[in-house]
Order: structure tokens, then C-alpha cells, then sequence
């Protein structure tokens, strides 16, 4: 089971990973979101499986059992869930907003911020003078 | 009284939620954004006072004992930093007063710049690393909010590169932070160390995930390779925005490797200190000659941070309480010198309405205070004596100089100089040569933009001249991070 999850986490990482070098921006989002999602199996495995021994103390014990389920990477899996979700709807919404003013779903139309973009006025003005 | 250490996040959080419930009304946005900085700012003054005094201190929240449950943690180190976030957000906040417009007030302006200030906080006195993660990403949320809030095209565009590029750095601190977790089963960075330390065996494996948390956290800092986002994004943002983003965020990048390759990861110290090393050099070479190839004024004050963040992972490479103590000197020096300049390019921006250097010119003579505030900052972020720079520098080049590094004092001098180019560039472009004709729209600038402009100054004045005051609170956090011993007690240890 282990291998298989380690199996999972490398494909969900590998596809995160060429989503995210795409030029579309749609496919930049959904990379995204299969990489947090492979990091919370990551967590989920690194930690340990265990099967069918839930990290309950039962009546007239002080301890929990030897074996039982660790309880705290399963807390964090949640944190980062709900972490994750969140970005992925701010970033799916800001994915949206950049298509609607820029007309494009190209990430090489987003060229206004680039570090040096010669305004156009001055490049004629240069080339006037 | 150790509740004392929750307030700096605590605080923050009452601030923003009152804003949020009160969206509706625009005017009681500005006096709550206030209340919540100036409470924040009061209570890490307290803290650092409290710490100064007494040393480290520890708040289990919840009432666990400290490898179990979550702990905050005041060494000088966040108490300082913490400090410095109140400073800096207080300072934001006035100068926000009559900049920003109703728009941007129902969208939360206030309240956002409250939740930045508590994840910063919280990410300052985190003891555990997951928690550490968890600020981490309430402070970018707040970010990247406040970058896109206003909603013009480059924003959008800026807030995408940003969101992505930050998110895949989220995602290798996570990995790391399982795989650590898979290998030792704690979280408690105090009992991280001692186990990552006593487990040889598991020393290489370490390592690995130390390379892990080195590229994420250098991410979030902008070190060499790693800071393309940082002049594509930062220049967007409305310039308290952009001030308080370049005072704050890459900070808390750099923090996250202090604490993390002083406490946690010494078990390969050679290979980790030369990787840093050459990052640090890397760094502050390739952001100086980025600002040197700009015309912009907000884009070369941005390479500028890269730059600058390279002397403060230098003195993580050298490792010496006096290089560890420099390095903690020239954030707070820088965090000043940095924010302040890029208020100072706001009111230029307001005065004549635009960044680009070639249509600026003879500020000095028509805004003879907005140039002296500028001269002050540009010539303290150069090292030019005796403002707060020069003595941050060369605190970090005897550091240097008493490790061996003879390289790295050289290359920490020559990107002085090449800083001190470029700082000149703007003061000439800028500040001395004529109005280039047609150019001048004289706009208003109100007294709250006036009052944390000419405070910054006076602060960076007041470290320079009071060095050696302000060098012993600084001095003693490079002691603390040194002896790693100290914090484990404190955290591990249980009484109080």
C-alpha cells in the first residue's frame, strides 16, 4: 500500500509539475491544485498507514495501543486541505479575471509587468529623434 | 503575563475582524486599521522589553507541556522582528489614510493589512514548524489579496505570477515539513533539533529535507535563482502596499532560515553554510546589476531588496554569534531604510505622476524635505557613514574578516559601491536635474503621508547615531541563535 501511495504522490507531482510549464493558464491552476494534493498524500504516507486501529483509549486503559493510527498528520492533511482549497479558489478566480482583461489564456500575453517594457510612445519618440 | 505572547497576533486578528463586520462603513475602516498597528506595535515593545529583561520565554497554548502541544516562542530574535512588524505596519497604515480610495475600502483594505500583520507576527513566534507553515500562508493570503485589491490589469497579471510561483514554494515547505515529520514524529522545532542532532543515522536524510525547506523559505525570501517573481509582481501594488510587502514579506523568508539552520539543520553544517554562501554572493551580485539596468524607480528599489537580502543569508553562511546578530542589525536597518524609500517613491509618484526616471527631474529644488528624507534612506541602504547601513555592513564585513572570508567581505564592499551607483542614479535622475518640460502635474500630499516618511529618516539617522544602543539588543539575539542550547531548555525544559 505504501509503495502505491509513493507511486501516486511522484505521478501527482510529475503532472503537477508539467501543468505547471504549459503556457495555458487554466492547465497552470489545475497543476496547482495536483500538487497540494500530492503533498497531502505525501503527508498522509510519510507519517505511516496503519489499517483498521483507530487512536481511540478504550474503557479501563490509561494508553493508547501499540499500532494504532497517529492522529496528528491526519490534523495536518485537514489544515492544509482547507489551506489549499483556499488558494485554488483565489487562484481559479484570479485565473478568470486575468482572462477577461487580458483576452487571453496565454501566459505570454502577460507581458505588462515584465521587467523592461519600453512604452511604446517613448520608442517612437526615440526613434523620431 | 505570558499572555503577553499571543497579543501580537491576537490583536491583529480582533483589528481585522472588526474591519471585516464593518465594511459597509468606509469611514470607521482607517481609525480601526490604526488601533489594531498601534495596539500591535505597544504590545511587541512590551515583549521585547519583557524579553530584553528576562530572556527566552514560552506560551503553551492550550496548556500542553511543549513537545506535544503548540507553543509560541519569544526569543530577541522574534521579539525584535515583532517589534520592527508593528513599526512598520503602524507606519503603513498613516500613510494609507488619504491614499487609498472608497473602492479599495469596501474591498477591506484595512482589514487585510491587519491579517498580513498577524500571520507576520505569528510566523515570528511560532515554535513548531507546522504552525510556522500555517502563518506562513495566512500572511501570503493577506498578500495576495492586497496586491490584486483595486483590480487593474497589471495587478491581475503581477497577482497571478505571484499567487503561482508562491504556491509551489508552499507546497515544497509542506513536503518537507511531512517528510521530517515521517522521520523524526515531532513538530516542535526545539525537539526537531535535539532529535534531528542525536538521530546520525538520519543525518543524510536531513539534509535532504533541509534542501527542501532551503528552496522554499529562499523562495519566499528571493535568493539568487529563485526571485523571478520579485520584480515581476512587488512594482504593481500601491505604494504603501508595495512598502509594506518590501519591508515585510522577504523578511519573514529570511527569518524562517535563521531559525531553521540554526536550530534544526546543523547536522551538516559544512555543506549547508557553503550553499549559502554562494546563494548569498549570487544574490546580492545579480539584484545590484538588476537595479542597476532600470529606469523605473519602484523597479530598481525592488531589485534593490534581492540585493539586500543577500547580506542577511551571508551572515547565516559565516555562522558566528557576531555574524548572526549582523545579520538580524541589517534586516532591521534594511526594513527601515527599504519601506521608507518606497513611501518616498509613492509621494513622488503623487507629486508628479510617475515612476519612470526620465520623466522626473528638480525635486530637490521644488521638495527640499522629500529630498532630504530621500537622501537619508538611499545613502543609509548604501553604507555611507554614519547612518544605520554603514554600521550594519560593517558589522557583517568584520564578520567577515574574523571568519576568513576574505571573499565575502570583498564582494559585500563592491555591491556597496554598485548600490550607492544606483541610489545616486535615482538622486540625480530624480531629485537634481531639471523638470524635464511638460511634465509637471503637482498633486497633493496630506501630513499622514508626511509623518511616516519623516520618521523612518529620523529612525535611520537614530541607528546610525545610537549604534552601539541599538547594536545590544541585536548582539544579544546572535548569542541566542548561536547557542541553541538556550532555546531548547526554554521551549523543553516546562517551567516556566
Amino acid at each position: 500500500m505504501e509503495l502505491l501511495l509513493a507511486v501516486t504522490v511522484g505521478w501527482l507531482y510529475a503532472c503537477g509539475l508539467y501543468l505547471l510549464l504549459r503556457r495555458t493558464l487554466a492547465q497552470v491552476v489545475i497543476g496547482l491544485a495536483l500538487l497540494t494534493n500530492g503533498t497531502n498524500l505525501l503527508i498522509f504516507t510519510a507519517a505511516g498507514l496503519v489499517r483498521g486501529e483507530p487512536p481511540l483509549i478504550g474503557g479501563g486503559e490509561t494508553a493508547l495501543r501499540a499500532g494504532t493510527a497517529d492522529p496528528l498528520p491526519q490534523a495536518m492533511i485537514l489544515t492544509a486541505i482547507v489551506i489549499g482549497f483556499a488558494i485554488q479558489a483565489f487562484a481559479m478566480v484570479l485565473a478568470y479575471r486575468v482572462y477577461r482583461s487580458v483576452g487571453s489564456d496565454d501566459i505570454d500575453a502577460l507581458t505588462t509587468t515584465e521587467p523592461p517594457p519600453p512604452p511604446v510612445k517613448v520608442q517612437a519618440e526615440e526613434a523620431d529623434g | 503575563m505570558s499572555l503577553l505572547l499571543a497579543l501580537p497576533v491576537v490583536l491583529p486578528l480582533a483589528a481585522a475582524v472588526a474591519g471585516m463586520l464593518t465594511l459597509g462603513r468606509p469611514r470607521w475602516q482607517a481609525p480601526i486599521g490604526l488601533a489594531g498597528s498601534g495596539a500591535l506595535l505597544a504590545a511587541a515593545a512590551a515583549l521585547l522589553a519583557w524579553t530584553w529583561r528576562e530572556g527566552i520565554h514560552v506560551l503553551e497554548v492550550g496548556g500542553w507541556p511543549a513537545p506535544f502541544g503548540i507553543v509560541l516562542v519569544a526569543d530577541m530574535l522574534s521579539a525584535v522582528m515583532v517589534t520592527v512588524t508593528g513599526a512598520v505596519g503602524l507606519a503603513a497604515t498613516v500613510y494609507s489614510f488619504r491614499v487609498v480610495d472608497d473602492g479599495r475600502l469596501r474591498a477591506g483594505y484595512y482589514a487585510f493589512i491587519q491579517v498580513l500583520l498577524m500571520g507576520v507576527s505569528g510566523a515570528f513566534l511560532a515554535g513548531d514548524i507546522f504552525n510556522l507553515y500555517v502563518w506562513f500562508e495566512v500572511m501570503l493570503m493577506a498578500s495576495f489579496v492586497l496586491l490584486v485589491i483595486g483590480g487593474e490589469r497589471p495587478q491581475f497579471e503581477a497577482g497571478m505570477k505571484y499567487v503561482a510561483l508562491n504556491l509551489v514554494g508552499s507546497v515544497m515547505f509542506l513536503s518537507g515539513i511531512g517528510l521530517l515529520y515521517g522521520a523524526t514524529g515531532t513538530l516542535n522545532m526545539a525537539d526537531l533539533a535535539v532529535r534531528v542532532a542525536a538521530d546520525s543515522a538520519e543525518a543524510r536524510y536531513a539534509t535532504v529535507v533541509a534542501m527542501l525547506f532551503l528552496v522554499a523559505f529562499g523562495l519566499k525570501a528571493a535568493v539568487f535563482p529563485l526571485y523571478s517573481w520579485l520584480p515581476a509582481s512587488y512594482h504593481v501594488a500601491p505604494a504603501p502596499v508595495a512598502a509594506l510587502f518590501a519591508g515585510l514579506l522577504t523578511k519573514v523568508g529570511v527569518y524562517a532560515l535563521l531559525r531553521v539552520f540554526t536550530l534544526i539543520f546543523t547536522q551538516d553544517a559544512g555543506y549547508t553554510r557553503e550553499l549559502l554562501f554562494w546563494i548569498s554572493a549570487a544574490t546580492m551580485v545579480s539584484g545590484v546589476l538588476g537595479a542597476a539596468a532600470q529606469q523605473d524607480m519602484k523597479r530598481i528599489l525592488s531589485f534593490h531588496i534581492i540585493s539586500q537580502i543577500g547580506y542577511m543569508t551571508m551572515g547565516l553562511a559565516l555562522a558566528t554569534p557576531l555574524a548572526l546578530g549582523g545579520a538580524l542589525f541589517y534586516m532591521v536597518h534594511n526594513i527601515i531604510a527599504k519601506t521608507n524609500l518606497f513611501f518616498i517613491a509613492g509621494v513622488v509618484r503623487r507629486l508628479r505622476g510617475s515612476y519612470e526616471l526620465r520623466e522626473l527631474g528638480g525635486l530637490a529644488r521644488a521638495h527640499p524635505w522629500l529630498a532630504a528624507t530621500f537622501f537619508v534612506s538611499a545613502m543609509s541602504l548604501a553604507g555611507v557613514p554614519p547612518l544605520s547601513g554603514f554600521f550594519a555592513k560593517f558589522i557583517m564585513v568584520r564578520a567577515a574578516i574574523e571568519t576568513r572570508e576574505y571573499a565575502a567581505a570583498g564582494v559585500m564592499l563592491g555591491v556597496g559601491l554598485l548600490t550607492l551607483f544606483s541610489m545616486v542614479k535615482i538622486w540625480t535622475e530624480a531629485f537634481l536635474k531639471p523638470a524635464p518640460a511638460g511634465a509637471v502635474s503637482e498633486g497633493v500630499v496630506g501630513a499622514p503621508s508626511w509623518v511616516p516618511v519623516l520618521a523612518f529618516a529620523a529612525l535611520a539617522i537614530a541607528m546610525g547615531v545610537g549604534a552601539e544602543w541599538w547594536w545590544r539588543p541585536m548582539a544579544m539575539a546572535g548569542e541566542q541563535l548561536f547557542d541553541r542550547q538556550g532555546y531548547i531548555d526554554a521551549v523543553l525544559g516546562g517551567a516556566r
